[in-house]
């Protein structure tokens, strides 16, 4: 009787416990790594139809991002400016380059340029720019530095936990009105304490938690 | 085992190879693992839309349309944007001459907004002084108006806020970009710069005045 189960079968139900916690634990890390905004927004970087630079515009021309992107402080959506506001300056600037053919095209015959929407958020969260950035919330916090960017990519997961993160303490990333589209203004960690609380009183920030305040 | 152990590290080495690391740069739109109502057949501004002939969700005005909106209180009086009053139009109702004036009432909230928004948008060319020394000039741009020259302080506030709504010549509109009340803003403030060029030591208050002689 002694043949019917080799010796080696005594290890067998050791040796499935040990593999099944190994794949468990393999399967839980790529997961958690794996399966969040955090892996598959980040780094998004589409290849725009128009070779734009906002290192270029935002950072060596010092433009201000309300130049373009003019609704941001009115409406929910940051709107992504019209050819014709290009053509202020590349009615002179570069009038002939063939990097901007498109753009004048569109300008032309109003037909819009195809840009790629990068960053999205799912269309059942509401989101509104104005709250935020007439509350001292730079688009930093949201959007990395965009003026180095010479292609924009998303920096921040843009998920659920990074939006409450903030919303539960917001006085550590509140900064003065007057720096908001500043990118480079750095939060000075001694004062910022004092600033933000400041700050989060005298506007009455309410940096809701409620579900129906992101999901109505 | 070692087989396991074997097909094991290869899957991990595998999946890291081809996943590559959190925040690598990509390519291809985010993956929406379960894309439950993530995204709704509804219409979002300046996405394309098939539904209208030209393709654009965000609709304009038809031509010669006016948005009914909000009226602006100027001096106390409602104007709506479809009024042919000097606030909308920079003119005198019912003429084509400009106004001479500001509507608004030169206060130092209307400052402080011109102030940013003239920053914000006639900077880029026109230079912190209204001097036409931008920015752009040195990088392309030929012609920039040099708004301190004489020409252009005796103009009136009217024109310039026409010019800011319809632009001229090789200047865009900025009607898109700036409102209405912010362009008055923007003419108030582009006085206060060119008054800071032309004011000598009498328009500075008697007590302020040995400040400045030393
Ligand atoms: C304030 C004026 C201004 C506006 C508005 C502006 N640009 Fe430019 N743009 C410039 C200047 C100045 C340069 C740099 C020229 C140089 O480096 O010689 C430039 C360069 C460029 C280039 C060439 C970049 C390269 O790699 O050489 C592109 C493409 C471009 N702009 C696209 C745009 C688009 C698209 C818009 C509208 C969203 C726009 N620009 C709006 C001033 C402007
Ligand atoms: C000269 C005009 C101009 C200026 C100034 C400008 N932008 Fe942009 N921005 C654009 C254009 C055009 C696009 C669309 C093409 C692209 O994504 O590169 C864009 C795209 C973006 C996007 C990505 C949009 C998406 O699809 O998710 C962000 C975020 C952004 N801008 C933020 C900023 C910030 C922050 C500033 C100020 C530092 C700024 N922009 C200044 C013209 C401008
Ligand atoms: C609190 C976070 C936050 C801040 C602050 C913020 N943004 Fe955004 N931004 C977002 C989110 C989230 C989206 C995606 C919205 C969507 O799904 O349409 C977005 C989208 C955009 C877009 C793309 C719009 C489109 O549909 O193509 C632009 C452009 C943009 N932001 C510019 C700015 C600028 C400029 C500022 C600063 C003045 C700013 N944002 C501040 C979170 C933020
Ligand atoms: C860096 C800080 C910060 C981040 C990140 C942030 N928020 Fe906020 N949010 C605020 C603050 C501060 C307020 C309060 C503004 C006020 O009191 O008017 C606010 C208010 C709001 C409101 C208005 C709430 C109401 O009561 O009407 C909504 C909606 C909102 N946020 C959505 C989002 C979403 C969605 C995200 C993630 C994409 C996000 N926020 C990320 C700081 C932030
Ligand atoms: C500050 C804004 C905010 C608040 C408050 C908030 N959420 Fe969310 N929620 C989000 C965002 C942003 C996402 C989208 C994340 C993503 O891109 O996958 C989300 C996604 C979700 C999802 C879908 C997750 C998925 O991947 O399918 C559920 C379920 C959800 N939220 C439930 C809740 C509940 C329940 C509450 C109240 C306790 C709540 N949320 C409060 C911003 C918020
Ligand atoms: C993209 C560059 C650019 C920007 C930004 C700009 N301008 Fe101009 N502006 C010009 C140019 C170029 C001219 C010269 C037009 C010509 O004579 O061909 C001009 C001319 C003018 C004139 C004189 C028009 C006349 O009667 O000859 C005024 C007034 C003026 N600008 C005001 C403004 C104001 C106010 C702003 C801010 C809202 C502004 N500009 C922003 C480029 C610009």
């Amino acid at each position: 009787m002694s043949d019917i189960f080799p010796k080696w079968t005594n290890w067998l139900p050791l040796k499935i416990a040990v593999g099944a916690v190994l794949v468990g634990t393999a399967a839980t890390a790529g997961s958690w790594y794996y399966l969040t905004p955090k892996y598959s927004n980040v780094g998004y970087q589409p290849v725009q139809p128009v070779a734009f630079s906002h290192a270029i515009h935002a950072g060596q021309l010092g433009m201000d991002c309300r130049y373009c992107h003019s609704a941001v402080e009115k409406s929910w959506y940051s709107n992504i400016p019209t050819a014709s506001t290009c053509m202020n300056c590349h009615n002179q600037v570069l009038k002939d380059d063939p990097k901007l053919a498109l753009v004048r095209e569109s300008a032309a015959t109003g037909k819009p340029i195809p840009w790629v929407q990068i960053h999205k958020v799912p269309d059942y969260v509401y989101f509104n720019h104005s709250v935020h950035v007439n509350r001292g919330v730079s688009c930093v916090e949201c959007h990395g530095r965009i003026d180095k960017m010479d292609e924009v990519r998303q920096v921040e997961p843009l998920s659920m936990t990074f939006c409450l993160d903030c919303h539960r303490h917001p006085e550590k990333h509140l900064r003065p009105p007057d720096k908001i589209t500043d990118l480079g203004w750095q939060v000075d960690p001694k004062t910022q304490k004092q600033n933000g609380e400041k700050f989060k009183h005298d506007w009455k920030v309410q940096s809701s938690q409620n579900c129906s305040a992101c999901h109505r | 085992m070692r087989y396991f152990l074997l097909i094991l590290a290869l899957t991990v080495v595998t999946i890291m190879g081809v996943a590559g690391k959190r925040g690598s740069l990509s390519r291809q739109p985010p993956i929406e693992i379960f894309p439950d109502m993530d995204r709704q057949p509804k219409l979002r501004p300046q996405e394309p839309n098939a539904f209208f002939a030209d393709g654009k969700s965000s609709r304009e005005h038809p031509a010669g349309t006016v948005a009914h909106a909000a009226p602006l209180m100027v001096n106390g009086q409602a104007v709506y944007p479809h009024e042919d009053a000097p606030v909308n139009t920079g003119k005198i109702t019912g003429t084509t001459n400009f106004v001479e004036t500001n509507p608004f009432p030169v206060t130092e909230t209307l400052m402080a907004r011109g102030q940013q928004r003239y920053q914000i948008n006639c900077l880029p060319c026109h230079g912190p002084q209204a001097d036409g020394n931008g920015i752009t000039k040195k990088l392309g741009m030929g012609v920039v108006a040099n708004l301190q020259e004489k020409r252009f302080v005796t103009m009136t506030d009217g024109e310039v806020f026409h010019t800011i709504s319809n632009g001229k010549n090789l200047m865009g509109s900025y009607a898109a970009n700036v409102t209405v009340p912010d362009r008055w803003a923007i003419v108030a403030y582009l006085r206060a710069l060119q008054l800071s060029k032309l004011a000598t030591l009498n328009d500075v208050p008697a007590e302020m005045q040995s400040k400045l002689k030393k």
